[in-house]
């Protein structure tokens, strides 16, 4: 078990590390989803090995990657847009919203 | 994450996304694997590869992060790594000794179940949450926005004129 959880910590910081050092939207987004899976992959090691009666974190992946479904669909429909009116996908680029 | 071709990168997450559901199958949770491939393999990495084709070159090279940055991404994330890793190693788990039994008839059920325990009320909130998403995608991918605001609509009168003039004045130059 503490191997599984071994795996999905590497995945979760390999995904924050990609957060911290991308300034490419994409692949930011990429990196999101590196952490959505390794959230998972706890989830289901979690209730298999510690509560076996019980089905709460399966539940808990499916509706995660439904909710990672919708919020890339509609990160992506954001960056196609910015890219349409910046010709760039660069966070640093697109500040004009911050102040 | 490392390699600096967007395209590749992609694609390793395809494979490593794969693996994941290897991971799944070797859980013995069956039908977790098949939604990861369906929804992730399937979904998601082609969105994103779409993505990639219409935003930008897939060959070209992404700009070379600055060192100090660098350096601090990786000390903070070794050192989160570390300080779990230690958690995890530390805290002994006692691992159930019954076996897991899941069954596709189990999860639909308790799914739909209205009682306690049951998960009808979030599984109704997660299928309002995509059909709001679907419709923003669509709100947000529209090719011409009408202008609703009064200020967009001036915008584009002064526009539209500017270019009536501009043709009217070819078109007189042309008559000359």
């Amino acid at each position: 078990m503490s191997h599984i959880l071994f795996v999905s910590t590497a995945l979760f910081f390999i995904g924050m590390y990609g957060l911290f050092t991308r300034r490419n939207m994409i692949t930011m987004l990429m990196a999101i989803e590196l952490i959505l899976n390794s959230v998972n992959i706890n989830f289901v090691v979690f209730n298999k090995y510690l509560y076996p009666a019980k089905l709460d974190g399966i539940f808990f992946v499916i509706f995660i990657i439904t909710i990672a479904a919708a919020e890339a669909a509609v990160a992506i429909a954001i960056i196609i847009n910015l890219y349409r009116s910046h010709r760039s996908i660069d966070v640093e680029k697109a500040s004009e919203m911050k102040y | 994450m490392t390699t600096r071709k967007i395209f590749r990168s992609a694609i390793w997450l395809l494979f490593s996304l794969i693996g994941i559901a290897a991971l799944y199958f070797w859980l013995q949770v069956e039908f977790i694997a098949a939604v990861q491939i369906v929804v992730y393999v399937g979904g998601i990495v082609v969105l994103v590869i779409f993505s990639i084709f219409l935003t930008e070159q897939a060959g070209k090279e992404m700009p070379k992060q600055s060192t100090g940055r660098t350096i601090a991404a990786v000390l903070a994330v070794l050192s989160g790594f570390g300080l779990t890793l230690m958690q995890i190693w530390t805290y002994n788990f006692q691992p159930a000794t019954k076996n897991f039994d899941w069954t596709v008839a189990k999860i639909g059920s308790q799914m739909l179940n209205t009682s306690s325990g049951g998960f009808a009320l979030p599984f109704e909130v997660v299928s309002m949450l995509l059909l709001a998403a679907m419709v923003g995608c669509i709100v947000i991918a529209m090719k011409s926005p009408p202008a609703t605001n009064g200020k967009a609509k001036e915008e584009l009168l002064e526009k539209l004129n500017q270019e009536h003039k501009t043709e009217l004045g070819i078109t007189e130059i042309s008559e000359v």
